[in-house]
């Protein structure tokens, strides 16, 4: 299989082939957790860095696992990275821990791990093995962090709030009150928030794809004025 | 001769959709009347409010859809939600209240889901629905019906909509809510509290007989079948007799209590025979009525909200489809199973 370079990892993760909101998967944590940026980014960090441990770890015994039991070894393989980031957030983001609760051991059964375990690390090398899991970290995390955001930012009128949690006392003034006196929008906050910002995001990106399709079309181009062109059925496109 | 050939019906209804909307707006006159009168120009102010908004939003909607502004407008629907929307929320909201519950109802409600003819959901009570899980406080107050507080004039009502931090709002439980928190009175001593008046609270009780009127009116007029209003109301009159228990102070209140308080009439009339989102076979409506008017008195009786409407047309919107799947009408000439007459 030919091995993508890295340009292409990158735009397949953080666009193209995004795991959140094009591929789709991960959406428990992706609806659960990104009630505000701090929760958000708290399970971005832990998400992106079980990836590249688990895609690197299965890129490097890919020769060496047969076909039949790969499965139940990769979700060994994710779940020892799942723990050990556990362990590190309970020890340096011990309250973040608590919050994201259920969550992080959850991340265990998030599909996009899995999904670039099987489809992408067991078939390439470490170097792009790892640098996919990276991109692809960023990519779901990205779409947790604006999500986050939105959902902060109309739930509460205010953004970075409780950064503590993640970077210390120092950070505990970050919070940033845009609308002061705001009545808290609850909706956005609650879950049927998550599914309404999860599909504008979606719409969002596909108008941006189709605006970008629309003007490598109009860079085409046009036919000459007065050409004479073979009579076909349908359209010519 | 050319023939032109055109498929079935042949027989059309006059009824276009402008004019079946226009009756709607013209049967809630009583009903608005009746609030007006005795919760003040609340209610007004919000319908005209919600309007306005509801026609920008559907003005919105429809230029970024690329569609015929006119025709669309012209069909009065965005009034109908926003009027059923101004109807139902407390009177003296908040401008951004009515603005929020309005977007939600016309953009999220209805155009996101393809505009008129494509809900799934009722817009006015999404839009309720919102409002509710999102500002608790400000949809929980109402005001106090004329003869137990004084009763704003349009002025006030203006300012309280318009410029609400400058507003002292004056509200108060409403019976259902006295009804349901009530736990060491009997009925009959709870009866004495001036919030109640004949057969159900003060005001209430006239503000549902007059949306029963306006319903009546629209049924005479054929707007709608009788199936699934009949069906709520006796299905919520069932459930309050189940549990009236003879008026102790567990008692839920009694069936003429639940059928004139809060908000029974209007969403009968009004609300549950939306063509769109509702069940369309005729034993569907049967269903689809009964469900809704079980679950306001399951939710009103052991819920946690002021009233129950909005919530139960949501639950039996979403089992419309569901319900309309098997009971599907026979059609002329098939046997039931589908099979060979």
């Amino acid at each position: 299989m030919k091995t993508p370079s890295y340009g292409e990892l990158t735009l397949n993760g953080l666009w193209k082939n995004n795991p959140a909101i094009v591929q789709l998967l991960g959406l428990c944590p992706l609806l659960a957790v990104t009630g505000s940026v701090v929760n958000a980014l708290g399970l971005a960090a832990a998400t992106t860095l079980v990836l590249i441990c688990s895609n690197t770890a299965v890129s490097i015994i890919r020769n060496v696992v047969s076909d039949a039991v790969r499965l139940p070894v990769f979700v060994m393989i994710i779940a020892s990275a799942v723990t050990c980031t556990e362990l590190l957030m309970q020890a340096f983001a011990y309250e973040l821990y608590l919050i994201l609760g259920i969550f992080l051991p959850l991340i265990t059964t998030n599909c996009v791990i899995l999904g670039r375990a099987d489809a992408f690390a067991s078939k390439h090398a470490i170097g792009p093995a790892f640098y996919d899991g990276l991109s692809m970290g960023l990519g779901f995390g990205v779409v947790l962090i604006v999500l986050g955001a939105l959902r902060e930012l109309l739930g509460t009128g205010a953004l970075f709030a409780d950064m503590n949690l993640l970077f210390g006392p120092a950070a505990a003034n970050w919070k940033w009150v845009l609308v002061a006196d705001y009545q808290p929008f609850l909706l956005a906050i609650l879950p049927p928030g998550a599914f309404i910002f999860t599909g504008l995001l979606i719409a969002g990106k596909n108008l941006v794809d189709r605006q970008i399709k629309r003007r490598q079309d109009a860079l085409r181009a046009a036919p000459v004025k007065g050409a004479k062109r073979v009579r076909v059925t349908g359209t010519i496109s | 001769m050319t023939l032109i050939r055109i498929s079935s019906p042949h027989a059309h209804g006059s009824d276009s959709t402008a004019s079946v909307m226009r009756r709607v707006l013209i049967a809630t006159v009583p009903g608005v009347i009746a609030l007006t009168w005795f919760f003040g120009f609340g209610s007004l102010v919000n319908i005209i409010w919600a309007s306005l908004v509801a026609v920008a939003c559907e003005a919105l909607a429809l230029t970024l859809r690329r569609k015929p502004l006119g025709f669309y407008l012209q069909d009065y629907s965005a009034l109908v939600t926003a009027t059923l929307l101004g109807i139902a929320l407390p009177p003296y909201a908040p401008w951004w209240l009515i603005a929020i519950g309005v977007a939600s109802a016309i953009l999220m409600a209805k155009h996101l889901y393809g505009g008129l003819g494509y809900n799934p959901f009722n817009p006015a009570m999404v839009g309720y629905v919102v409002l509710l899980i999102s500002f608790p406080v400000q949809m929980t107050a109402w005001a106090p019906p004329r003869g137990l507080g004084e009763v704003p004039g349009l002025l006030q009502a203006l300012q309280a909509c318009f410029l609400p931090a400058q507003y002292d709002a004056v509200t108060m439980a409403t019976p259902l809510d006295m009804v349901r928190q009530n736990n060491s009175l009997l009925l009959e001593d709870l009866w004495r509290d001036p919030l109640f008046g004949r057969w159900a609270g003060i005001g209430w009780e006239w503000v549902n007989l007059a949306f029963l009127a306006g319903g009546l009116w629209l049924l005479y007029r054929r707007v709608f079948s009788w199936h699934a209003p009949v069906a709520m109301l006796a299905s919520l009159g069932l459930m309050a007799a189940l549990f009236y228990d003879g008026g102790s102070s567990a008692s839920g209140g009694s069936p003429l209590f639940h059928l004139l308080s809060g908000a029974t009439m209007f969403g009968a009339f009004f609300i549950i025979t939306d063509p769109v989102s509702s069940a369309v076979s005729v034993r569907g409506r049967l269903i689809f009525g009964a469900l809704i008017g079980t679950l306001v008195y399951l939710i009103r009786a052991w819920g946690n909200y002021p009233d129950a409407v909005a919530f139960a047309v949501l639950v039996a919107n979403f089992s419309a489809p569901f319900i309309d799947h098997y009971t599907q009408p026979r059609s002329y000439g098939h046997s039931k199973s589908g099979g060979q007459p």
